[in-house]
């Protein structure tokens, strides 16, 4: 070995340090993105220590982070005495009630739209895509009228239905069919299947990641939907989670340390789907090109 | 003569025409459910929505027709009206690129990581996960008179006023709110796609002596472009929307420093009950989220760099 030992070492010395200035800079990224992500979990810690004081203790001052006295009880007391558990009960069925129509609406129409030929399809669809641009306050004001028209005001189909046909999904569904490859169709029309046989057997269990991404973003949007609720409920008894909130605020100022149980309460379905389906909504954001959840 | 004759000619030598084919008729049975809903709940509201702006009805009364009327109002009489438009443009625009430039940085900061993306991903997702009047009530609380806010404010000695008090930083509340409910979407979807930007592009830059902030601009940024404009399209068209978190921290005020179009529709629509002016307000809404979205359609040829 004929190296200068020096130059050796001073390159061996300069790596080394390269590699510990890479480490140093590693560590500030994560624990600066930490810090960061801790500062946005912030108000979900506020609310939950909130929760679980009592009412005087939430509004004395000096704020104190941690509860003096945790009463985990009232989050049944929430429950319980104020109507957060039909607002629970309430917000589950609209929610629900409004992804299974969107579910069935939007496979029967982007299976016509990506396998079907007949005239217009594409000025139909057209049509369908732009009215996603409408913006839902200017529907609110006729769609009461209708909806009090028909006597609907204060029903579950009243807050279903007006709210189901939105043309979000047939384009997830349509764009996703699209990727579906034809002859898995014509074979099962060789075997004298029908198209709505088809579509059952056939497309939909291959569909299942767009389907379940629709319904997941669909279940959410419901379930943080305020306006509709809001305008079509005319007292406490259909009321929704969202609307039970800003119901005790009003009507109860005082009660601070309920209302966030309940906001608590409201989270919780969001925050086990978000941790659940994690990569399902990764990967469907980018699929879906960004349409999901508006 | 000679003329009809050869329309009659090519008519009946097309192809047999049945009323219409099986196939056909099998899309129409399929869109029947969604094209019942669509224009029972989309197109007739949209046209009695046009109908009523040019009405005058106080719900209870019977409506009469007044031609523009509610639009002359709006743009010649009513001084609320350009404080309400001016309250959405500048929330609108601040919003919008306090969003883009918060979640650009999120997200590139998270792809820089080597693991944990998905924690961090799934942080910053939560709150578009949480109904928005529970995420606004929770700040209502931070917010709220001698609550942590002003604690907080106090003790860093900063000498600001109670936000939701004071009429010049209330506007600001709600600008953190919304972003802290919604900027994690644009997180997740900008850190997907600079996820998909080739590796070796990357590492090609580098060797070529391009530092983080220039492989950013001239390469990340160009290469996630068309993520980046349908993002700010999509934001945009929310935030001239925002309503939520003013109904739930504001209602508008102090005075009417908070008060945008999605608030005013709502106030004059089912407080006033006004329905024929609120619906004239709804369609300078509309009319605003088409001409931005056809300017941005119309600028992205500057800087959307589509792969061909």
């Amino acid at each position: 070995m004929t190296t200068d030992p020096t130059l050796r070492h001073s390159h061996s010395v300069s790596a080394g340090r390269r590699r510990i200035l890479r480490r140093i800079g590693t560590f500030f990224s994560y624990a600066g993105l930490s810090l960061v992500a801790l500062l946005f979990l912030f108000p979900f810690f506020w609310m939950v220590s909130n929760a679980v004081r009592s009412n005087t203790e939430v509004l004395t001052v000096p704020v104190r982070i941690l509860p003096e006295e945790y009463q985990w009880g009232n989050f049944v007391e929430a429950l319980v005495s104020l109507p957060f558990g039909a607002f629970l009960m309430n917000s589950f069925i609209v929610a629900c009630g409004v992804t299974a129509v969107v579910l069935v609406i939007s496979c029967l129409s982007a299976y016509a739209f990506a396998r079907l030929r007949f005239p217009g399809r594409e000025g139909v669809l057209l049509t369908y895509l732009s009215t996603l641009m409408i913006p839902q306050v200017m529907l609110v004001i006729p769609l009461f009228l209708l909806v009090s028209k028909l006597g609907w005001i204060n029903t579950y189909h009243g807050m279903i239905l007006p709210v189901a046909f939105s043309s979000f999904g047939t384009f997830l569904l349509r764009q996703f069919i699209l990727g579906i490859p034809k002859d898995l169709d014509e074979a099962a029309m060789m075997d004298g299947a029908s198209r709505l046989r088809i579509l059952i057997t056939v497309i939909v269990p291959l569909a299942m990641p767009a389907i379940g991404l629709l319904s997941l973003f669909t279940f959410i949007a419901q379930w943080k939907s305020f306006l509709w609720p809001l305008i079509a409920t005319s007292g406490l008894d259909k009321a929704t989670l969202p609307l039970g909130l800003t119901l005790f605020q009003t009507q109860q100022g005082t009660s601070w340390n309920y209302i966030m149980a309940g906001a608590t309460i409201s989270m919780v379905p969001g925050v086990i789907l978000a941790i659940v389906l994690q990569r399902v909504i990764y990967k469907g954001i980018t699929v879906g090109s960004g349409f999901g959840g508006r | 003569m000679s003329e009809s004759a050869v329309a009659e000619i090519t008519l009946q030598t097309g192809q047999p025409r049945r009323l219409l084919k099986p196939e056909t008729q099998t899309a129409m049975l399929f869109l029947l459910p969604s094209f019942l809903g669509f224009m029972i709940f989309m197109a007739l509201p949209i046209l009695a929505s046009l109908a009523l702006s040019f009405t005058n009805w106080q719900l209870l009364k019977t409506p009469s027709f007044v031609g523009f009327q509610n639009y002359i109002k709006l743009f010649a009489v009513d001084p609320a009206f350009y404080t309400v438009l001016g309250n959405t443009l500048f929330f609108a625009v601040e919003y919008l690129a306090l969003n883009i430039i918060v979640s650009l940085t999120l997200a590139v900061w998270i792809s820089s990581l080597k693991r944990c993306k998905a924690i961090f991903r799934v942080i910053f997702f939560l709150p578009t996960f949480t109904p928005t009047i529970a995420a606004s009530v929770v700040w209502l609380l931070i917010f709220t008179p001698g609550g942590l806010a002003d604690n907080v404010i106090r003790w860093l000695g900063l000498g600001l006023p109670n936000f939701l008090l004071s009429s010049s930083w209330a506007m600001q509340a709600v600008v953190l709110v919304t972003l802290w409910a919604n900027v994690g979407y644009n997180v997740v979807m900008f850190n997907a796609a600079l996820d998909l930007v080739p590796k070796h592009y990357l590492e090609a830059a580098m060797i070529d002596g391009a530092g983080p902030w220039r492989r950013f601009w001239r390469i990340r940024l160009p290469l996630i472009s068309p993520t980046v404009f349908f993002a700010t399209v999509m934001t945009a068209i929310t935030s001239l929307q925002v309503f939520d978190e003013i109904f739930a921290m504001t209602r508008g005020g102090p005075g009417s420093a908070t008060a945008t179009l999605g608030f005013a529709i709502y106030q004059k629509g089912f407080t006033n009950f006004q329905m024929g002016y609120a619906s004239a307000l709804a369609w300078v809404m509309f009319v605003m989220i088409m001409g931005l979205t056809i300017l941005q359609f119309h600028m992205q040829r500057k800087w959307v760099h589509y792969d061909d």
